[in-house]
């Protein structure tokens, strides 16, 4: 269980957070949405403790991510992030980049991690990439394989950060799918996206961020079918 | 004007001891190089730590580094440090000398290319759990090493002709010492000189054969 108290966070005098209160039960998909700079990227980052926050807390599975006793390191090992921007470590082979944090964080020998590696990679599409560079991948190639790197240590929880925006238009429905496959396996996701028709279909919640505050959270056929806050009615006429 | 008689035969004789003297050359030129990259990265690490000292003593070795003459640091580790005390051998001064030099060169050819790699790179290492050294040395570390690769080539190069600076030290055991020495003995100044140098190209030219291949081996990505 991740749980949001009150969370502040401000980059120099901007407050980007402005106490959001939230918790995100096992096995739930939560999905983000929201204008640019609401705050919903910056969110995912402080929960997986990579950004620090001003106040509140946040707890995942009882651990206070941003106390000083806390090893965040091991704490990443549960939380899994993909981001907008997929990060494939060009100078290792598709499966290297899998295989990575599982033998340097975990520990692992070779044999074992090369075996979660490909098993995670047949599991995104990619069964026949594996010793490829990622430079010869596209963009959703990358993005899947960002995706598997992340679940090879096997998280509890998955957080995706509008992990389809950089991608050309023909390349979103991959990793969508991919998404959903997760997502029908019972993962415990967070996704912030653009994309409301996912968000639509595969959501257990919606959460309408706007300038730091979380508007609205609702299950999505309210959330969508029926929006309180008039800056969700706003921003839902704008994007359909 | 050219009433010079070459007398090839002669100089000619004096072959093996030049390749021996090319060892020492390759020798001198190889420890550098390896101890100057060593050096190059932990002082690259310096200058990101943010400690002001650290960073400071990196700063400021480089700057002596590139920003002096070569000649000037082989002679501060030889006459310089036997004026507070410490003798070294004309040998320990130049590899001294020129693994000072190397080292910083090289640091701020490693900081040009850190700047190539995205910090995400970094954060994306992180995020999988990995420490910040675990992410440097794993992910940053190699991109870095081939992003330089070319300049790491150029400065092994310059390792070895810079080898030449060792006989204003005494230095006598490299290819140049033996070269001069040779030449006072025989006084075949032309033709001696004129074999260094062939033998001077021919090892620029494996060092830069093996630098191809090993970048070929090392970077299929």
């Amino acid at each position: 269980m991740i749980e949001i108290e009150n969370v502040r966070k401000s980059f120099g005098t901007l407050e980007v957070l402005k106490g959001i209160d939230l918790t995100v039960n096992k096995g739930e998909v939560l999905t983000v949405i929201g204008g640019s700079g609401s705050g919903k990227s910056t969110l995912l980052t402080c929960i997986n403790g990579l950004e620090p926050i001003n106040a509140g807390k946040i707890v995942v599975d009882g651990t206070e991510v941003h106390a000083k006793s806390t090893d965040l390191n091991r704490l990443r090992q549960k939380i899994g992030i993909v981001f907008q921007q997929w990060n494939a470590f060009p100078h290792l082979t598709v499966q290297e980049n899998v295989m990575l944090a599982p033998r340097k964080v975990k520990g692992m020998p070779k044999a074992q991690a090369a075996e979660i590696a490909s098993k995670q990679l047949k599991h995104v599409g990619l069964g026949d990439k594996l010793d490829v560079y990622p430079g010869r991948l596209s963009g959703g190639q990358q993005q899947r394989m960002a995706i598997a790197r992340a679940l090879a240590m096997s998280p509890d929880y998955m957080l995706f950060d509008e992990v389809t925006s950089a991608l050309d238009p023909q390349l979103v429905g991959e990793v969508l799918d991919t998404l959903r496959l997760l997502a029908s396996e019972g993962m415990t996701m967070i996704c912030v996206t653009h994309e409301m028709k996912f968000a639509r279909e595969v959501s257990d919640r919606v959460a309408f961020f706007h300038q730091g505050v979380m508007a609205e959270i609702a299950p999505p056929a309210d959330l969508f079918g029926n929006p309180k806050d008039p800056e969700l009615q706003k921003f839902l006429a704008a994007t359909h | 004007m050219f009433n010079y008689r070459f007398q090839w035969r002669q100089a000619w004789a004096r072959l093996p001891e030049m390749l021996d003297g090319a060892i020492i050359t390759m020798q001198v030129a190889v420890l550098s190089m390896v101890i100057g990259i060593l050096l190059a990265i932990a002082l690259t690490v310096f200058r990101r730590s943010g400690s002001r000292v650290l960073s400071g003593i990196a700063t400021t070795w480089v700057e002596i580094a590139r920003n002096t003459p070569a000649l000037f640091q082989i002679y501060m580790a030889h006459f310089g440090l036997a004026g507070l005390g410490l003798h070294l051998s004309p040998y320990a001064s130049l590899l001294l000398g020129i693994t000072f030099n190397n080292a910083g060169y090289l640091a701020e050819n490693f900081r040009g290319a850190l700047k190539a790699i995205p910090d995400t790179q970094t954060r994306a290492g992180r995020s999988l759990g990995l420490s910040d050294i675990q992410a440097f040395r794993h992910i940053v570390l190699p991109q870095m090493i081939r992003i330089s690769f070319p300049t790491i080539t150029n400065q092994m190069v310059w390792a070895v002709l810079m080898t030449s600076l060792g006989v204003t030290v005494g230095m006598n055991l490299d290819l140049y010492g033996v070269t001069q020495d040779l030449n006072a003995l025989t006084f075949r100044t032309f033709e001696l000189f004129a074999m260094a140098a062939v033998i001077f190209y021919v090892i620029v030219k494996i060092i830069q054969a093996g630098a191809w291949l090993i970048s070929r081996r090392l970077f299929r990505y």
